[in-house]
Parts: structure tokens; sequence; C-alpha cells
């Protein structure tokens, strides 16, 4: 490595700041230490003023952002502590090491915190299926996460699974981890208390991974295939063990403080350790246990090896840490000590090879106002004419297509691969919507739930963003759970591009306004930009994760239809929009128009009335409509227990005779098909009329086929096993094209 | 009655295992660390599911070999009851328990689902509680769960009854789409011949409960209780229940 700033991924200016800040010119160990702790991916450098107009408190936040994850208040003395996170350059490159170790840094994130992580969750994009190279990246990513999160025994209980050809060169693998902690367990990364000795403990170090963090603040191009090497390698058995000790250590109270060695490894937990507890940190690096010979102080500083913690503990309290990672047969060195003098120092052997004020490094990294400017592109897409699509298609088979479509299709193929069972609190299984976890010790239960439309963000960031906040809530609200919190993943292109950086500053915006008007703090999260590859993004995609609590972990609501008989009601209403529809994707290869309009009030009233019907046991199921618009939900609502549906629903006005198409395929906003049981559908329509929330009883549960009538006259009329037999195996006939002619 | 859950490093059912006998059948469960040399009076023995030792090895080879297995094989011959779930089962096989081996699924993939699984046996101390031919709904969760055994191997199970557990439809039959591994025979578990150690892929601990999709396998230690409160079942009263 030279010393070259810029093959570091600096500025000549950022490298003068680093002259500023040491009044001398850098060692090789310091540039290394300051190249990935000012890489965008370690110092948001970019996005750190937007994020920062983002709604983070409420009465139920125990820790906002900054710290290794968030928490909230869920009652009993219990905290749930959850983050999502991205690994989308590594999984690019390695998929399956890449998901892998992406599912590892989450869950480390979360046990850091004192919290024994019970749940899973992923949102995955990937370009379409028909190419091979995608159906490799695809099956890797699923095997990977499954591989590690399987290993360590954490269930996979949901998440969502979407595709779009502006993934193909560049997939989005974001994770997202939920564990349990007592309020006084909660445990911090700072370093503090003169003297305290600093341990390295876990996995030893290699080569492995160094500049990872800098790999993810680049985008890629036909040489990226050569970045292979700052892809690290997971080991999930090493991380079970970690975790187990870390828990253990914890129950002594002889910790100060904690954090993984995440991305820029050892010198991002030193520096942030001590920043956040306005302490120096003094380490020698020729005490850090390592796999390989000759490694350099440079080397050993910014690997990124995996299932390695850094930790202070009290001082005389040693020996008992000592003993517990000795009885789970783990490395625990000490390798420096606290300091007051504020800094991070670096030694080899003693001779000190970096001296870096740690402010520096974290507080007062380089921060841009980026120039923003409105994408060209928005006017021109924004612009939909139905009239030039010709005559629509038949309802029927617009409807099968839909279903066959992969990212409406069942996930069974994914989530299959996935233990979504271990630890024995899955209430509700992964396929669609929220994933349900009861907490075992109460009466209560939390339901999770990851989305975004990219695609909507795309047409409009602002709408889009606040589309992807009232689908995640919505999806946790049908479950019975009212949202408490929240934690997101933005992922986008290159922020040094104004039109970038314009989108993602319109959906942060966006995000932060839906999060206030439905009330839902978010804790934390991150930010994954430059996810471009031969300079051509991502659609944008700022996926949110909300958790939300239910009281009484025997009244959660399911989506699927429970009996016969039962009454259908839709709640919210369906309007001529077909604005970046999957319809208009599926069928005219189109991304076009405005998103679906949001109204933030009744998308409250609605969520505010899901709790309490489903509290209260009215609602017997629940499914948000979303992708494929109502026809598809009600699909969705038939399959899994084999139920049928007979109903009639009004017809939408749409212009150039896309009245039908409209009224069953436009994914407007705040919908929801539920089902009572008989004679209660009265009820259900008082408390909406009451919210002034539309809702229409629209038929019942009933027979073996899905039948929909528009004013009377039916439209879709399909024997559910071909519905079921479309839905269930779109994807894996990806896969398994021989069967799929047998 | 107390049951032992040893705890492998990298075990990873061995809470859900705990909980089952401790929470939901309401008797005492102890952690039994794999350093061990001791199972501290148990009355029964679980080896549960995960990944002892990482399985980087063939899975189980390398958990035979810690300290407390010895003693399990020596409780073991004494005639006292063991279960072997899944990884467990794994353990059992390479530690000469049960006969056999596991190959990788023959999807290639780790399997989470629902299975059906008939109760074949009903005179082993964690099937004494079955109605014989019982169809259970019980999870399974493993990447390789295919049970092989030469055919000579096979045909003696057979004979002797071993053969505890079949993946089957919900008439019981045994058909191949029933199957989800590819196992033998859809063999999902077996006892050895003194019928007293028993092990099995699906995971009757994570079906203990309604709430969480299914309580069909509570019966396994609901059995286990039996057999070792009242003597019923396997070894404990070599007499067979009435079948």
């Amino acid at each position: 490595m030279t010393s070259d700033p810029i093959s570091h991924g600096l500025t000549p200016e950022e490298y003068q700041r680093i002259v500023d800040a040491l009044k001398r010119e850098p060692t090789l160990t310091e540039l290394g230490i300051f190249s990935v702790m000012w890489s965008e991916h370690c110092s948001y450098k970019s996005s750190r003023v937007h994020l920062k107009t983002l709604p983070t408190t409420g009465p139920r936040v125990l820790q906002g952002p900054g710290e290794n994850a968030g928490a909230v208040d869920i009652g009993d003395g219990l905290a749930a502590v959850f983050k999502i996170e991205s690994h989308n350059h590594p999984s690019f490159i390695e998929p399956y090491q890449g998901a892998a170790t992406g599912v590892g840094g989450i869950i480390r994130d979360i046990f850091t915190m004192g919290a024994r992580p019970i749940a899973l969750l992923n949102s995955l994009r990937f370009g379409p299926l028909e190419d091979s190279l995608v159906r490799r990246t695809f099956s890797g990513v699923v095997a990977g996460i499954a591989g590690y999160g399987n290993s360590i025994g954490i269930p996979t209980v949901g998440g969502e699974v979407a595709f779009d050809e502006s993934y193909s060169g560049n997939p989005l693998v974001n994770v997202f981890c939920l564990g349990i902690a007592a309020h006084q367990d909660i445990i911090k990364g700072v370093a503090s208390g003169a003297g305290n000795p600093v341990y390295y403990v876990g996995a030893k170090t290699g080569r492995d991974g160094i500049h990872g963090a800098t790999m993810a603040s680049a985008e890629f191009d036909e040489k990226s295939a050569e970045k292979r090497p700052a892809v690290q390698v997971g080991d999930p058995f090493m991380e079970k063990l970690l975790l187990e000790a870390c828990l253990e250590v914890m129950k002594t109270d002889a910790l100060v403080g904690i954090q993984d060695m995440g991305a820029a490894g050892l010198t991002c937990s030193t520096c942030e350790m001590g920043s956040r507890g306005g302490a120096g940190v003094d380490i020698d690096v020729s005490l850090v246990p390592q796999r390989e010979t000759g490694m350099t102080p440079y080397e050993i500083m910014l690997s990124e090896s995996q299932e390695r913690m850094l930790m202070v503990v009290k001082r005389g309290r040693e020996a008992e840490v000592e003993r517990i990672f000795e009885k789970w047969d783990l490395h625990a060195v000490r390798v420096g000590e606290v300091t007051t003098d504020g800094k991070l120092r670096v030694r080899n052997h003693g001779e000190v090879v970096a001296e870096i004020p740690n402010r520096s490094l974290t507080d007062d990294a380089p921060l841009y106002r980026r120039p923003m400017s409105e994408p060209a592109y928005i006017a021109e897409a924004q612009q939909l004419s139905l009239a030039s699509l010709g005559k629509p298609a038949a309802p029927a088979d617009v409807f099968m297509r839909l279903l066959a479509s992969p990212t409406i299709a069942s996930k069974r193929w994914v989530y299959r691969q996935y233990d979504h069972m271990v630890r024995t609190n899955t209430l509700v299984m992964p396929g669609m919507g929220a994933g349900v976890v009861r907490v075992k010790g109460t009466r209560r239960a939390l339901a999770m739930s990851v989305d975004c439309n990219g695609r909507f963000v795309y047409l409009d960031p602002f709408a889009g963003a606040q589309l992807a906040v009232a689908e995640a809530s919505r999806n946790v609200a049908c479950a019975g759970g009212m949202p408490v919190g929240a934690t997101n993943c933005l992922n986008f292109g290159n922020p040094e591009k104004p039109e970038i950086m314009w989108q993602f500053a319109r959906a942060v915006e966006g995000m932060g306004a839906a999060c206030r008007a439905l009330d839902i703090p978010i804790t934390g999260g991150n930010v994954s930009l430059y996810n471009e590859t031969d300079g051509r993004a991502v659609l944008p995609t700022p996926v949110l994760g909300v958790v939300g609590l239910i009281d009484d972990a025997e009244k959660v609501v399911r989506r699927a239809f429970r009996a016969d008989g039962d009454v259908i009601v839709l709640l919210g209403e369906t309007c001529d929009e077909l604005g970046g529809s999957e319809y208009l994707k599926v069928m005219h290869g189109l991304v076009r128009g405005v998103p679906p309009a949001l109204d933030l009030k009744r998308e409250a009233a609605l969520q505010r009335l899901l709790v309490e019907a489903t509290t209260s046991g009215l609602i017997k199921s629940a499914q948000d409509c979303s992708e494929g618009g109502f026809a598809v939900t009600l699909a969705e609502c038939c399959i899994e227990t084999g139920l049928g549906a007979l109903v009639d629903v009004p017809a939408v006005a749409a212009g150039a005779g896309f009245g039908d198409i409209s009224t069953l395929f436009a994914e407007s906003a705040s919908r929801v098909v539920v089902s009572v049981a008989p004679g209660r559908e009265a009820e259900l329509l008082s408390l909406a009329a009451h919210a002034q929330l539309p809702a229409r009883r629209i038929g019942l549960v009933a027979g073996n086929r899905v039948r929909i009538a528009i004013d009377g006259r039916t439209v879709i009329d399909v024997p559910l096993a071909a519905v079921d037999r479309t839905w269930g195996t779109a994807i894996e006939r990806y896969f398994e094209p021989a069967r799929a002619i047998a | 009655m107390k049951f032992a859950v040893v705890v492998f490093p990298g075990s990873n059912s061995d809470h859900d295992a705990y909980y089952a006998a401790q929470h939901v059948l309401g008797q005492h469960a102890e952690y039994i660390w794999h350093k061990d040399t001791s199972l501290k009076g148990a009355d029964a023995v679980i080896l549960p599911g995960g990944f002892a030792h990482g399985d980087y090895l063939r899975t189980g080879a390398i958990a035979r070999f810690s300290p407390i297995m010895a003693e399990v094989q020596t409780f073991a011959e004494a005639g006292g009851p063991v279960l072997g779930i899944c990884n467990g089962f794994q353990i059992l096989l390479e530690a000469g328990m049960l006969p056999g081996a596991m190959l990788r699924n023959r999807s290639v993939k780790f399997v989470c689902q629902h299975v059906l699984v008939k109760v074949e046996q009903t005179d082993t101390p964690f099937t004494n509680a079955c109605r014989p031919g019982h169809v259970l709904k019980i999870p399974i969760a493993h990447g390789e769960g295919n049970y092989y055994a030469e055919p000579d191997v096979i045909a003696r199970l057979e004979r002797n009854r071993q053969v505890i557990f079949r993946y089957t439809n919900a008439e019981g039959v045994p058909t191949d789409a029933a199957n989800p591994n590819g196992s033998v025979a859809n063999i999902a578990g077996l006892c050895n011949e003194g019928r007293n150690v028993v092990g099995l892929m699906p995971h009757p601990e994570r079906a203990c409960e309604l709430a969480i999709g299914s309580a069909d396998g509570l019966v396994v230690f609901e059995s286990a209780l039996q057999a070792v409160v009242n003597g019923v079942g396997g070894h404990f009263s070599r007499t067979a229940v009435a079948r």
C-alpha cells in the first residue's frame, strides 16, 4: 500500500485536513486509519446533515442513534434492541460470504448492547431472475444468510424480496436483527476510566477485509471482481461462542463498555469507544492474536476479520472475565488500556506508530453539504398516459401474470432455507407482511416488518419514502402491533452526483415527515451509498424496519382467512392510481406515473383502528394491499388456509378503459383486506365510520375459488389450486426448469 | 422428573428443549455443559439440535469426543432414556449409539418446514404416550438429514422394529412426496436395540404449543415423563406396552 492519499480514497482537501489535525504529515498507519474512518461508510459525511432531521426521540426510546443499536421500552422492564444494516457491496462480489458476514455483523451489533438476539429479517433486491448471474447472486445470498443465521440459532422470521433491472449489478442485502434486554442490562460502546484494561476477544486477525469500508464507498465497474480480497469470511460457530460468552460476561457487571469490530475493525472500535467516553485508548497491535504472519500495524488496524469484539474491563475484574472466555475456548487478550488524553495511540512492540485525537476521526470527520438538483428524469417519468397503452388485457390474465411475478410470488423457496422456528417464539410464519415473535416470560409479542417500494421512491423520493413508512407500520398494525420504533437502511447511488443527493435528501425528508405523523421514532440505522455499477444507480431504496408491540400474544392476527362464511371487509379506498405499479412494470415494462397519494392522517387512523380491532378480537385476519393491488392481496388471504373468496367491489372511475385494471391492480395506499365473523361487520364498519375511514363489506370467505366481481360483473374466477400453483412455484421454477415442464 | 439438556458449543436448540421440559411439560430441566462429567442425577438425557463445534467436519463428528459423552454412553448402557434431536441424532450416529449416517438433503439445501411423521413404534420411552400409527405435525430444520444405512442394516432395523418415526402423508403412508430430505425408507427417527436411545431429525421441542404452530411434539416429552414416573415403556418395564 502506498502512502498516496488518492489511492486511499481521500481527496487532496481531506488530506490537508489530516495534516492540520495532526500538525504534521501522517504516518502510513495513520493515513490508513483516517482513510477508513473518513470513508462514506464510517463517517456518513454526505448523509449526516440530512439524517439529523429525522425524529429520534419519544417516551419509549431508551437509546437513539449513535450507539451500536437503538432500544425502545416494551414494558415489563424489557427493551427491544434492534437495527438494520446493509451488506450490499460485499454481497455482489462474493454473494455467500458477503451476505453471511452481513448477518454476523448485525447480530454482533445487537448482543454488544447486552441483548439476546431473537429474530432476524431481511430486505433483498436483485435483478431479473432470467439472468443466470442474478440467479447465482440470489441463491448465494439466500444460502449465505441461511448458513450464518441457522448455525447461530436465531430465526429469520420475515422480510421482503423484490426484483428490478436496476439491481442486476448491485444487489441490496439489508439485514435486520432484534434482541431483548432488561433495561438495566443495556451496555454501551464506551471506553472510560483511566487505567482500565482494553481486551480483544474472539477470532484472530487476518488480512481479510482490509479496506472493506473504502470499497463500500465507491461505485462498481468491470474491475470490481478484483476486490474479492476485501470481502471477509464468516465463521458462525465462532460468533455463536462469542455471543454466549459475551452475554455471560455482561451478567457480571465487570464491563465498562464493549463494541464489535465491524467496518474498519480495530480502528473504528478503538476510536469510537474512546470518543464516546471522552477518553483515550492506547493499544499495542503486537499483542493482537493474528492468524497470518508478518502483518504490519497498518494491516492489523484495518483488517475487517469477523467475529471480534473490543471490551473495556473494570480494573481488578480481569480474572473473572478471562475465566468466562476460557470456558468458551475463546481468546481474551489484554491489548492496551484507557487513557485520559483523548487520543488513539497505536504501538507496535511498544513503539508508537499512530497517535491521533479520537475526535478528529469521529465527531470532527468531514461533513459535506453536497450539491443537489432535481433529476431531469422525474418530470418525464411522472407522465403517464393510459390511452397510449392500448386496450388492456383481460383482468383474469393480468391476475395470473402478476401472481407469477417474482416480486409478488411466494418466497417459500427463500424462507424454507432459513430456520424460522428455532427459539420457539415464532407466532406468525414468514411469507408476507410482518413477522411476529412472542417475548417469553411476558404476555407480549413483537411484530416486525421491513419495507420499501423502490419504484415509488424513484418516481417521487419524498412520497415514496412516506409510502415505505406507511407500509411497514401498516404491516405491523395488521398483526395487532402498535408501532413503537423504527430503523432505516438508506440505499442510494453516488452522492457526489447532485441528482442522487437530491433523491437522498427528499427521501429522508419524506421519511421524517411520515414518521412524525405516525409517531414512530427512528432509533438508528445505516446508509449505503455508491450503489452503482458502470455509472447506473439502483432505484433509490430507503428501507424502513418497524417494530410493533402486541400486549397480548394470544391476540396476534394472521393474514390468511380463518373460516368459511366469515365476512370480508375492505378498509380504505381504491383510486385510479396505477403509477409505479407492478401492473405497469409486468404488463407494459414501465416505471411511470406518480406514486399513490398518501393521507398520513387517514393512515394513522387506519393503524389505530387495526390495533384496536385486533386487540378486541373483532378482526380475524388482516392483510395490507401493496404490490399487485387488491386482487393479489385477496388471493394471498386465501392461499395459506386454502379458503376461497367471493367478492364484489365497486368500479373505480378511470379513463381509457382502465377501470377494471385500476379497481383490481392499483396500489392505492392505506388499504387492508380484513375478515370478521358473520354478523360482526356492522361493528367494524361503525368503528371505521367513527374514524372517518372508508370501509365496505365486499363479500364472503367461501368455496375454493377466487372470484371477484366489479359491480356485479364477474371479472376473475380462478380455482384456488391454480392460484396456488402459479404463485407458489414461480420462483422455484427459475431454478428447477425440469420440474416446471413435468 | 429431571431432564439433562447437554450443551455443546454450537448447540442452538438447547433453550427450546429446556423450555419444553421445564415450562411446557412442567418438569425439571438442567443444562449440562459438554465439558462436565456428570449428568447430575437426571432421569432422561436430551442431546439438542444445533451445530455442535460448528459442524465444519461431518455433523456431530467432534461432539462425540466431548467429555460428557462418556457419561451419556454409560447412562444409556444402564438403560437410561436418551433422546437425540436433529444435531443430537447426528451425534448419536457418530458416537455409534445408533446405526447409520446422515447425507446432505437431496435438495442440497437447508430445509425448515412442518412435516408429518408417523409414530411406528410405541414401546420406547419417548413414544409410549402415542397411539400406534399416530401422525404428528412437527417441524424439521436441517441441511443434513438424509438418513442412510446399508440395505442389510435397514433390514435389521425393520426386523427389530427400530424405526420409530417415518415421514408420511396425512394418511400415514410413507410416500416420496412426504419425504423432505431423501432418507432411506422415509426414516425420520430410530432407536437402539435396547429401545432406550432414540434419535430423530424433526424437532418435537418446537411443536409443544399451538401458538407456535403445533402441539403434537409434546407427546414425546409426556412419554418420557410416563416412562420415568410410571416405569412405562422401553427399558423401564421390559414388558411392551399394550399395542
